[in-house]
Parts: C-alpha cells; sequence; structure tokens
C-alpha cells in the first residue's frame, strides 16, 4: 500500500498505528498521533476528495461518514477511529458510477467551484438518513413528530456545509430530488 | 482575430449547442472527490514535503530580531525559509504589500516566514517554535478618523477620481427635492472554500507551480519578478480552483514561499494558507465611506447628482472605485463624482467580485429607495424615469497608456465621445418583468404595515448594473484522427463554468457533439486567456476560442478542398457542394491544429458596454428581535447571449448569494488599536449558510449584443452581486420602516426602531 | 500542535487515574473544541486520555423520575432521545440550535459543558488575554466587543460561554456527576459548575486537575412549555447573541435562563417571580448590575425582547 510509507519512520518519531475500513477496504496506518482523520485520509490514504478548507469545523467541507454518520474529519484524530467504518465522496460513487446524489448535483447544478462539493454531498447523504431516524432539527416545529423533508428543513440541517459560491438553492433542489425518491 | 465591427451571422448563432443548459462537463470529477485541487497533487509531485506560514504578530513596524534556532532543531524540519535568507525578492506589479515580510512588516499576518518539515504536523509544530521580536510603530487603521487625509488615487480601472458635467453645486441647490446622506461598507473577505494553495517543484532552474490562481499570465510574470527568474523559466498550473473571487487574481504568498521553500529544501513543497491567517495575509475588500446627493425634479427627474467615495489602502494601494456606476446609472445634467485614497496599514485591499460596483451600488441603490420615497414615487417608476440610453458622464481617458500597447490602441481610437450610447440597456424591461413576476403591484408602498404573524414583511428592489470588460483571449484548438476536437487555453474555472462554455463554443463551431471536445485549462504552457476576473473571463475567453475555431474550419476546409464559402460543420460532417466528408477524415493521422487570439479593438469605446438588472427580494423581519430572514428573490437580467443558462444561472444566485451576505452580516471586524481584522476565521467572519437563503429565480431577458464579441455574449458573473444588498436593505426599511445607512444590516440596528415588547 | 502521547482508556477511574498520574494531560472525547485549540496551541496538553471507550453512553432512567445522561452521549443522540424530547423539550431545542448537524455527530455532553469561550482574542495568540495566557491583559476590552459578556464581566475578561446546551442544563438543575483520580465521586449542581472570570479567568469550571465528568442527571420532568430561542447573527451554524432557555407553565410562571451574556449560563432565580409581569420585568433583574461594553449594549435590550419572544412561543406551545 502506496501511503503507508509516508511519511517516513525516523527514530525520533513516535508513531501510533490505527487500522479502519474506509470505503470498504481495511487500512493499517502508523501515524504521528497529531494526524487528523483528514489528513489521514488526504496525505496518507490519497483520498483528496475530502477537502480542508478551515481545518476547525467551520465550513464542512471535510465531512465524511462515520459509522453512518456525517462528522467533520478534521475534528478528529486518526488515531481516534480505530476500527471505524469510513465512507468518503469516493466510496460513494466513481465518476463512471455516480451515487444518486452526485448525479443530483450535477443534474441542478449544485456546485460551482467545487470545493465544498464532496463535503456537501457526503453531508446530504447522510442527512436524509438522519431525517429517516426521527433526529429533530432547529427548525422541527413539534418535537414529537417525526420530521419531514421540508425546504426549511433541508436548508438548516445543510448549514453545517458552507458554500460561498452561493449554490444552495440548486443544491437544495438536488437533495430534495433524491430524498423524495430515497 | 480583431473584433471591430459588429457581429454578423456566424455558426454560433445555430444554438445547437451554446444557450443550451447542459451540464457541466467536469460535474462528474468534482461530485466524486476526483478533480485535483493544488495541495492534492500526489500525481506530480510526490514527493512533496510541507510548508506552514508564520505570519506577523503585528501590524506595522519592524522586525528586530528572528530566532530560528528552536524550530530548526525540531523534528521533521528540512528548511526555514525568511527575508533574511531568501535572497533578494522582487515585489509582483500587482501586489502592495511583499508577499514575504521582514524585517519592516506592513500588515498583520503578513508571511514572515516558511518552516518546511517532513510532514504537515511537524512543519506546524516547528512554526510556533519560531522566535520573534518586533518593534511596533504606529499605523493608521480607523478609516473614519483618517477620512479627510484622503487625496486623489491616481486613475485605475474606475476611471478618474474626479468627474464632472455641468454644474452640480448649482442644480443641487435649486432642486425642487433635495437629498443628502451618507453610507458606509465595511471591510469584507471573499472567504472563498479552498485556502490560497500552491505545490512547487524545482527541475534545475525551471520552476513548475501546481495553484489556485484566476489569472495565469499575469502570475507567471509577478512569479518571475517576484523571484528574479525569466518569465520563461515559470510554468504555473492551475485547472481546478476553489473559489476566488478576485482573492486569487495575484500571486500571493502560499505560492512565492512554496517556490522557495522547494528551492530550500531541494525537493518539492506544497502550502496552503491556514484559515485563520488567509483574511489578513491575503486581500479584501475595502471599507467604503460614501456621500449621495441628488437633487430632483418634483416630477421625480434627477438634476443633479453626485457621488463621493473614501476607502483606505496600504501606501502605492488603489481605491475601491465606488463611485462608477453613478456615472452611467441614472440620467441627470449635473452631476459630479469624486473618490479619495487614505492611507491605512490594514491588510491590503483589493479587488472582490464585481470591485466598486458592489460597493457602490450598495450605497447608490438605498439613495434611490430614499429619495423615490421623498419624492412619493414608487422606486421602480423613479428609476425608470430616469433611465437613461447615452451614458451621461463618460469621461476621458488619461492621455496615454502606460504599456506600449494600449498607446497604440489609444492612437487609433476614435475622437472621445462624452456621451456614448450603451451597446444594450434594458433596465427598465428588467424592472417591468421583475415587477410582474413578483406581484410587485401588490405591494402596500407604506413601510411597516404588512405583517405575517410575528413577522414584519418586506419587499425591496434595486437596480443591478456592471460594466461589462473584454479582453484579449487566446486558444488552441487540435482535431485527430477521432474527430476529437481539444481545447487548450490558460483560462480558468473558478466555478464559473469556463470548462463547459468553451466545450459548447468549440462544440457548436466545429459540428460536433459535446462529448466529442476535450478542454484543457489553466496551465501556463497554452495560450494566454483573458483570466478570470470582473466577468470579463466567459465571454472573452470563449471569443478567443471562436478565434481559434475559425482557423481550424479554415485548415480543415483546406484539406478537403471544399469551398469555404458554404462550407458546413454539423454532426461531426463537413459538407459543402455536394461533397461530405467526417470531420476527422480531415484530421488524418497527424492532426490539425489551429491557434488565434481575439482582440477586442474599437466597439468597447465607441459603445458602453454594460449588464443590466433588477433584483427583488422579499424579507421578514421579526417584529421583537430584528432577525432577518430572506423569503423571496428574483434577479432579471440582461447581459447578452446567455452561453449557458443553467450555469449562467448559477453565477447570478451565487452573487445574490454573496449580496445577503454584505446586505446582513459580513465585516471584517477592525481592531482599531492593532490595526488587524479580528474576526479572521470562518467562524468570526459569518457567510451566509443554507438557511440564509430562500429558492432563487432569475430570469435571463432573450438579448443578443453583437458589439461585444462574435458570440454576442457579455459578462454575467459578477452581475448579480451588485445592487442585491440595497434591495435587501431596502426590503427591511419596508418591512419596519427602519433606514440603515451602515451596512451589514444587523438586528442591533434595528432594534431602536421595532414595534415596543409590549 | 504540539506533539503528544496517546492512550485509550477503559473505564473511567482509570481515566481519571491516568490523568492524575500525568501532568499536562487532557481527556478526549469529541475532540471539536480541543483538536481545534490544539492546532492553534491555545490548549497544548502532552498526553492525551481517549475516553470514547468508557461505555458512557447511555440515557436511563433515575429512580427520582429523572434522567441520567452518560457523559459521553453524543449532542444528536441526546436531542434526538424520545424521553428528552417528551418531558426536556428545551434541552433538545437547545442542542439543535448549536452548531452543526456534523459537529452534533462528535460532540458530547461533557465536553459541550467543557467549551471554552470563541473570544477572537483568546483565538489569537499573538493578542493578550488572560484567560488563555494570565496576565497579558484582556485585548476584547476596548477592542471588537460585540459578541462578548454584559454582566458578570471582570476587569480580566468579558468572554461568554458559548454553549447552548448548558443553558438549557441550567434551566432544568442538571447536576454534573464525576469521578477524581482517587476514586471518590461527587455530585455538582450545574449552577456551580461554571465560574465568573473573576480575577482567573483561565480557570472557568469548579472541576479539579483529572476529575473526570461521568454523567449529567436532570430531576424529574417540570412540565410546562419547553423553549430554547436562540438569536445570532445567521439563521444557523453560528453562536448566540443572545439565547432564552426557558420552562413556562400555563399559569405564566417557569424558568428562565440566558446564553451569550456571561461567562456562564446565567439564571438568577429571582427575576423568574417576574415572569408572570412579562418580558421587561424577567430582563430586568436578570441583568441588573449590567456592565456592556459599548458594542455590545444592544444586548440589554436584545435579552428583553428575546424573552418577550420566548414567552410568546410558550403562549402558543402550552401543551
Amino acid at each position: 500500500m502506496k501511503g503507508q510509507t509516508r511519511p517516513p519512520v525516523t527514530q525520533e518519531t513516535l508513531l501510533t498505528k490505527v487500522a479502519f475500513n474506509v470505503n470498504g477496504k481495511g487500512q493499517e496506518l502508523q501515524l504521528d498521533p497529531r494526524t487528523t482523520l483528514l489528513d489521514a485520509l488526504r496525505e496518507h490514504l490519497h483520498l483528496t476528495g475530502s477537502k480542508k478548507g478551515c481545518d476547525h469545523g467551520q465550513c464542512g467541507a471535510c465531512t465524511v461518514i462515520v459509522e453512518g454518520r456525517r462528522i467533520n474529519s478534521c475534528l478528529t484524530l486518526a488515531v481516534m477511529q480505530q476500527g471505524a467504518r469510513i465512507t468518503t465522496i469516493e466510496g460513494l460513487g466513481t465518476p463512471d458510477k455516480l451515487h444518486a446524489m452526485q448525479a443530483a448535483f450535477v443534474k441542478c447544478d449544485g456546485y460551482q467551484c467545487g470545493y465544498c462539493t464532496p463535503g456537501q454531498i457526503c453531508s446530504a447523504v447522510a442527512m436524509l438518513d438522519e431525517i429517516k431516524a426521527g433526529v429533530p432539527s432547529h427548525v422541527t416545529a413539534d418535537l414529537r413528530a417525526q420530521p419531514q423533508l421540508t425546504a426549511a428543513e433541508l436548508r438548516e440541517r445543510m448549514s453545517g456545509n458552507l458554500c460561498r459560491c452561493g449554490a444552495y438553492s440548486n443544491m437544495a433542489e438536488a437533495i430534495t430530488e433524491v430524498g423524495r425518491t430515497a | 482575430m480583431k473584433f471591430d465591427t459588429p457581429a454578423t451571422t456566424n455558426p454560433i448563432d445555430q444554438l445547437k449547442v451554446v444557450g443550451q443548459p447542459v451540464d457541466r462537463i467536469e460535474g462528474p470529477l468534482k461530485t466524486t472527490g476526483t478533480a485535483r485541487y493544488a495541495y492534492e497533487r500526489h500525481d506530480v509531485a510526490p514527493n512533496a514535503a510541507y510548508g506552514c506560514v508564520v505570519g506577523s504578530a503585528i501590524a506595522k513596524g519592524r522586525i528586530v530580531a528572528i530566532s530560528l534556532d528552536a524550530a530548526k532543531a525540531a523534528r521533521g524540519v528540512l528548511a526555514i525559509v525568511t527575508a533574511e535568507n531568501a535572497g533578494k525578492l522582487g515585489k509582483g506589479d500587482l501586489n502592495t504589500a511583499k508577499l514575504l515580510g521582514g524585517p519592516e512588516i506592513q500588515h498583520y499576518h503578513q508571511a514572515i516566514a516558511l518552516v518546511v518539515a517532513e510532514t504537515f504536523e511537524q512543519a506546524r509544530a516547528a512554526a510556533q517554535l519560531v522566535q520573534v521580536k518586533y518593534e511596533r510603530s504606529a499605523g493608521a487603521f480607523d478609516l473614519a478618523a483618517v477620512k479627510d487625509t484622503g487625496t486623489k488615487p491616481k486613475p485605475g480601472f474606475g476611471g478618474p477620481p474626479d468627474t464632472a458635467v455641468g454644474d452640480f453645486a448649482g442644480a443641487f441647490a435649486s432642486a425642487a427635492v433635495q437629498f443628502d446622506a451618507t453610507y458606509t461598507t465595511p471591510d469584507q473577505s471573499h472567504a472563498m472554500m479552498e485556502p490560497h494553495a500552491s505545490t512547487a517543484k524545482w527541475d534545475g532552474d525551471k520552476l513548475t507551480v501546481w495553484t489556485s490562481n484566476q489569472m495565469i499570465a499575469w502570475s507567471v510574470g509577478d512569479m518571475a519578478k517576484t523571484l528574479g527568474i525569466p518569465k520563461e523559466n515559470v510554468r504555473l498550473v492551475s485547472p481546478y480552483i476553489g473559489g476566488g473571487f478576485g482573492g486569487k487574481l495575484f500571486v500571493r504568498a502560499d505560492v512565492v514561499l512554496a517556490a522557495l521553500g522547494a528551492r530550500a529544501a531541494k525537493r518539492p513543497v506544497k502550502v496552503a494558507l491556514q484559515r485563520p491567517l488567509i483574511i489578513n495575509n491575503t486581500t479584501h475588500r475595502p471599507a467604503t465611506i460614501q456621500r449621495i446627493r441628488l437633487g430632483a425634479a418634483k416630477d421625480g427627474k434627477i438634476s443633479a447628482i453626485a457621488h463621493e467615495s473614501w476607502s483606505g489602502d496600504l501606501p502605492e494601494g488603489s481605491p475601491e472605485t465606488a463611485v462608477s456606476q453613478t456615472r452611467a446609472l441614472y440620467a441627470g445634467d449635473h452631476r459630479m463624482t469624486a473618490m479619495r485614497l487614505v492611507v491605512l496599514d490594514l491588510p491590503e485591499g483589493n479587488a472582490m467580485r464585481a470591485p466598486g460596483e458592489a460597493s457602490g451600488m450598495m450605497a447608490l441603490e438605498i439613495a434611490m429607495d430614499e429619495m423615490a420615497e421623498k419624492l412619493g414615487l414608487d422606486p421602480i417608476e423613479f428609476r425608470i424615469r430616469n433611465d437613461t440610453q447615452v451614458v451621461p458622464d463618460n469621461p476621458a481617458p488619461p492621455p496615454g497608456g502606460s504599456d506600449p500597447e494600449s498607446k497604440a490602441k489609444d492612437e487609433k481610437a476614435e475622437k472621445h465621445n462624452p456621451h456614448p450610447p450603451f451597446s444594450q440597456r434594458r433596465l427598465t424591461e428588467c424592472f417591468r418583468t421583475g415587477a410582474e413576476r413578483f406581484g410587485w403591484s401588490q405591494r402596500n408602498a407604506a413601510p411597516g404595515k404588512t405583517r405575517d404573524g410575528k413577522w414584519l414583511v418586506g419587499t425591496g428592489v434595486a437596480a443591478a448594473f456592471r460594466n461589462n470588460l473584454v479582453m484579449k483571449s487566446g486558444a488552441r484548438v487540435r482535431l485527430d484522427k477521432h474527430g476529437t476536437v481539444t481545447v487548450e487555453t490558460d483560462m480558468t474555472d473558478i466555478g464559473t463554468g469556463s470548462y463547459t462554455i468553451i466545450a459548447q463554443t468549440a462544440a457548436e463551431m466545429m459540428g460536433v457533439p459535446l462529448n466529442k471536445v476535450v478542454v484543457r485549462l489553466g496551465d501556463s504552457n497554452f495560450p494566454v486567456s483573458a483570466g478570470s476576473g470582473g466577468q470579463w473571463g466567459g465571454n472573452s475567453s470563449a471569443s478567443g476560442v471562436y478565434a481559434a475555431c475559425v482557423k481550424l474550419r479554415e485548415a480543415v476546409t483546406q484539406k478537403l478542398g471544399f469551398n469555404a464559402a458554404d462550407v458546413q460543420f454539423a454532426d461531426g460532417q463537413v459538407k459543402s457542394g455536394g461533397r461530405t466528408a467526417p470531420l476527422a477524415q480531415a484530421a488524418g493521422e497527424g492532426g490539425l491544429a489551429a491557434e488565434d487570439t481575439i482582440e477586442f479593438e474599437g466597439l468597447d469605446k465607441k459603445y458602453q458596454q454594460s449588464t443590466f438588472g433588477a433584483h427583488f427580494v422579499e424579507v421578514g423581519v421579526h417584529a421583537l428581535t430584528g432577525e432577518v430572514r430572506v423569503r423571496r428573490m428574483l434577479a432579471v437580467c440582461a447581459a447578452g447571449r446567455i452561453l449557458n443558462p443553467k450555469t449562467a444561472r448559477s453565477q447570478v444566485i451565487g452573487a445574490m448569494t454573496m449580496g445577503v451576505g454584505a446586505a446582513l452580516m459580513e465585516e471584517l471586524a477592525v481592531d482599531k488599536r492593532h490595526g488587524f481584522f479580528v474576526n479572521h476565521d470562518l467562524a468570526g467572519y459569518e457567510v451566509p449558510v443554507h438557511a440564509d437563503i430562500p429558492h432563487q429565480d432569475v430570469v435571463f431577458l432573450d438579448e443578443t449584443d453583437p458589439i461585444s464579441s462574435p458570440l454576442k455574449a457579455k459578462g454575467v458573473g459578477e452581475l448579480g452581486i451588485c445592487g442585491i444588498a440595497a434591495a435587501v436593505a431596502n426590503a427591511i426599511y419596508h418591512a419596519t420602516g427602519v433606514r440603515v445607512r451602515d451596512y451589514p444590516v444587523t438586528l442591533d440596528k434595528l432594534l431602536d426602531g421595532l414595534p415596543s415588547a409590549g | 500542535m504540539k506533539a503528544f502521547t496517546f492512550e485509550r482508556a477503559r473505564t473511567p477511574a482509570e481515566a481519571a487515574a491516568a490523568a492524575a498520574r500525568t501532568p499536562g494531560s487532557r481527556f478526549i472525547a469529541g475532540g471539536t473544541n480541543l483538536l481545534d485549540l490544539m492546532k492553534l496551541e491555545i490548549e497544548t496538553p502532552t498526553h492525551l486520555i481517549d475516553v470514547n471507550g468508557l461505555g458512557l453512553d447511555q440515557i436511563e432512567p433515575t429512580p427520582e423520575g429523572g434522567l441520567r445522561i452518560g457523559a459521553l452521549v453524543r449532542n444528536t443522540d441526546l436531542a434526538a432521545d424520545e424521553r428528552v424530547r417528551r418531558d426536556y423539550g428545551v434541552l433538545s431545542r437547545a442542542l439543535v440550535a448549536g452548531a452543526s448537524g456534523q459537529l452534533r455527530n462528535m460532540a458530547t455532553t461533557a465536553g459541550n459543558l467543557l467549551q471554552r469561550t470563541r473570544c477572537p482574542y483568546f483565538y489569537d495568540t499573538n493578542q493578550p488575554c488572560n484567560k488563555r495566557a494570565p496576565g497579558s491583559g484582556c485585548g476584547a476590552i476596548g477592542g471588537f466587543s460585540r459578541q462578548h459578556a454584559v454582566i458578570g464581566v471582570s476587569e480580566a475578561c468579558i468572554a461568554t460561554h458559548p454553549s447552548d446546551m448548558a443553558v438549557a442544563l441550567r434551566v432544568l438543575d442538571a447536576i454534573v456527576e464525576t469521578i477524581r483520580p482517587d476514586g471518590s465521586t461527587r455530585k455538582i449542581a450545574i449552577a456551580d459548575f461554571h465560574r465568573l472570570p473573576g480575577d482567573q479567568p483561565q480557570i472557568e469550571t469548579v472541576l479539579e486537575a483529572g476529575e473526570l465528568i461521568t454523567a449529567v442527571t436532570l430531576p424529574k420532568p417540570v412540565g410546562g412549555a419547553h423553549i430554547y430561542y436562540k438569536v445570532r447573527d445567521r439563521a444557523s451554524y453560528a453562536f448566540a447573541l443572545v439565547s432564552v432557555a426557558a420552562i413556562v407553565q400555563r399559569d405564566g410562571t417557569g424558568r428562565v435562563a440566558l446564553g451569550g451574556v456571561a461567562h456562564k449560563p446565567w439564571r438568577v432565580e429571582a427575576a423568574e417571580a417576574e415572569m408572570p409581569r412579562g418580558a421587561q420585568a424577567v430582563a430586568g433583574r436578570l441583568l441588573a448590575g449590567a456592565k456592556p461594553t459599548e458594542e455590545n449594549a444592544f444586548k440589554l435590550k436584545l435579552v428583553e425582547r428575546a424573552i418577550g419572544a420566548a414567552l410568546a412561543e410558550a403562549k402558543e406551545a402550552q401543551p
């Protein structure tokens, strides 16, 4: 495995072993414990689809799905993800075989520069599951009722993913389309 | 190809591919995370070391001592670059402050060192070990406080510092209705999602940088100048750019330091500016203070109009040209504009999406709303009454351009016309169309009278106006034996849709389906294009591709021995007279290639080329707390031929979104004691989130502008941000009766005027 | 980020003991705030104790009819818990008003309580900050202070506590349960958990070195309408300018606590007697002695209005 050889193991470097599953494939890495999950993916496994926009949990570009839940991969250490099942944008679909959410983003032009896009898509996929699971949001009127995929719910729940190009309105259409048929 | 006479019928007019709402051709790459951005080039620089930038802790002064010992001794450190050890560095033509500071410090977070290490974690930790002793000097950080020290800036993109037509003072004094108000706009940040990032690699004395940059040729020049090496030795590659908005028009610290770091470490180095550093390290849209005076007759005809603007920048910097649209947008016989520039020791001010107009329209379009109310006129009607089909104030260009090329053009240019006609101007139609669709006639003109439960509801309008600039742009087009057309140009796609409209242009011209076109962008090995800025990119670069395709068509025609007069390119075939041949056949084994550059001459002087629109906004303002929610948004735009309605619409909604940010939340908070932007990350500098933006409607008027380019298109990337913030502010006024003239319109500015809590 | 060593703890007692054994150590759970601060070297632990494996992720009923929330219960799970939604709506509401979906999936109950301020001067290591570097001064006083505290402030610090959840816990009279390195446990009333800045703003809670939060318990439900009204500059994913947690009974009596105004969730029980008289009276008592800056004086009015909005919502929402 190509990524495992970097960074080089020097005598002074205290490396910690971690194993997890990324997109269905087991990965075992020796990492500087300071390595975030995001940097492990991007710099060690060369899965650069997850983006670093802020590295401080302020933009959502690094969103990946861990154990079925979306998280900011910049704010967790790789060594904290021992045994975890991780899905990144590369695990959802490929250019030749797009995931339904990826296809809907293309169709609805739910992106411009493309940098926030993988995070938006991972977030949207997991967000639809959160609604199904009955997780309430800030705009859920009745806390005890099953939340619905309304425009307001979708926009509130996606608010942890910034898009400076301002493709929000189109993303809402893409996500609604997928949510309705899912 | 010279473009100096209005376009006539050409193959683009077939509109088989151009003008169609096709999906972005790079969409599958972007949505799967397989488009590679500047920091992700494991493919070409697999051994890159990591650089971390150290920013200055003071705004102004000098470094007294810098100690690198601890950092050098840290694990994994390969090299440290500072001004002391970097060798002699120049400064790019387009940079105001130095990109590597020291010993003199010009602004907060100016880069003063790059620490290069084996890993990112090591570089970041070691950067903290660089010890710096500073000596602070006093600086000017408060625009309002030093406003009166303003001087006349050099004439630049925004025209001369002063213009005057007729007798403003006299006309204003004698106007039946007068209006005089001052507005402020704050410093704003581009806050693009991808940090400024670069990977640099040297092969001997040849440098390659994979970077995130809007303007390849400008930046090759400035890299060469900064590093003191020949341009020929610099290759700059920027195929994907995670947003720029003007913040990546220039070479910035990431790319210069990556190059210096790679030289010092003797291996490829990559650098991404840390997010908390970006806001003070890079450029921003400067704050303005704008005074607007309007004088009108009782019937609403403007007789006197004045717009003055003050902004600040570092020494040798430039102004925010906030008055430029006021010379062209509304009629009025007596008028003046003025810009003054003060020296501020804040970070460098520079272009951000629609520089000039975005800020200027924020003020002007509130003023128009206020004046309409004073006149007792509907704000749309007031604007329509002051429509003009010629430019009321067209200042003569400064004598003699600075570069030989523009001098040569000046000599050819016809006598200066003080009132040139607009090539197209359908502002009134934008308003009328929008009013109809938005239901404007249902509006109760009185402010603070419409309520929906706890929400005060208001609607507002504003004009959108942005000049259409055209820039020389080149491309190379190749045809291979499979009939595939490959376009190469150093044009960039910053999310604007360049890949797609260029592919559409080539497909239309060569008569092939879109999937037979390959577009390669953002590489300085390709012909020099217009680049992405000032909303000139789409129209100019696609015109460059058109020019190259015209040449390729000629080559194909000649090769096949067809008659140029009746040749047709369609469905992968070339037809002439009774003969038909596959396009691929013309290419033969060796293929065919053609290169050309479109050069715009004369028409942009003879005619004023501008884009127009009308913004309609409905807001709800919480009657108790003053929280604002935008409920409806509509923009009607007239911007020439729309090359791709899908991507063009995205440009407009994106600009509208950024305008909502400008209206409601975006403000770089200045610490006026220490001279820096305090809220320098994405938590502190709030930009709109999903929940802030409702469904957005965009209508493009059916228009072609043969004066603008062979494609009859215009720019549309910045039009949408011009006026939108004022439309939001006007809607808030209509909802609440509270007029806020200082952006952003945050709830604290509304509280005192809201209905009492009881 | 400074280098550190890393271990995974298996029991709460083991975690607390490890912390006591290793000076400079910190517990890490969600990591959303600690890692953020470590990257900037505002936090510089030399040893991290991963407590995610402690099994403290259950929500259980208490014998008193309340709920015991494990320290590691994620914000999303707590907000979505059926019992919380039914009986402690204000907590559910506060949680979903905070951060983003992604962050709520990571952030834990204990970690949320221990969030540090978002004051930009605290976050910028070039600037003076008595909380980050005791004795260096306060950059926010006389600087950009729009977001800052208006009450309970000191000459040393005007930072706010950023948590929404803690404001709801305050109005619910929650109890924080901890274990100390010596294995002893204690219960701390939420009212006593967070400190005012005084002249030691670096000390934010009453936790002792190595003391680990194991759970937060809620007393038995008190009924009423549960409202969390949060006011911010954008519609979502932003810290509060002001927030109001309120539990309002049918007769207009109830409880109210504020976020965004002080170094801790702000509740003055005496002010609650004013609730039937309305927002102005309540706000007046809650904010008696307030010392706002010029930039954040608007918060006084905003508090009154936000309480008004909360009370109006409560009226509509009466069960």
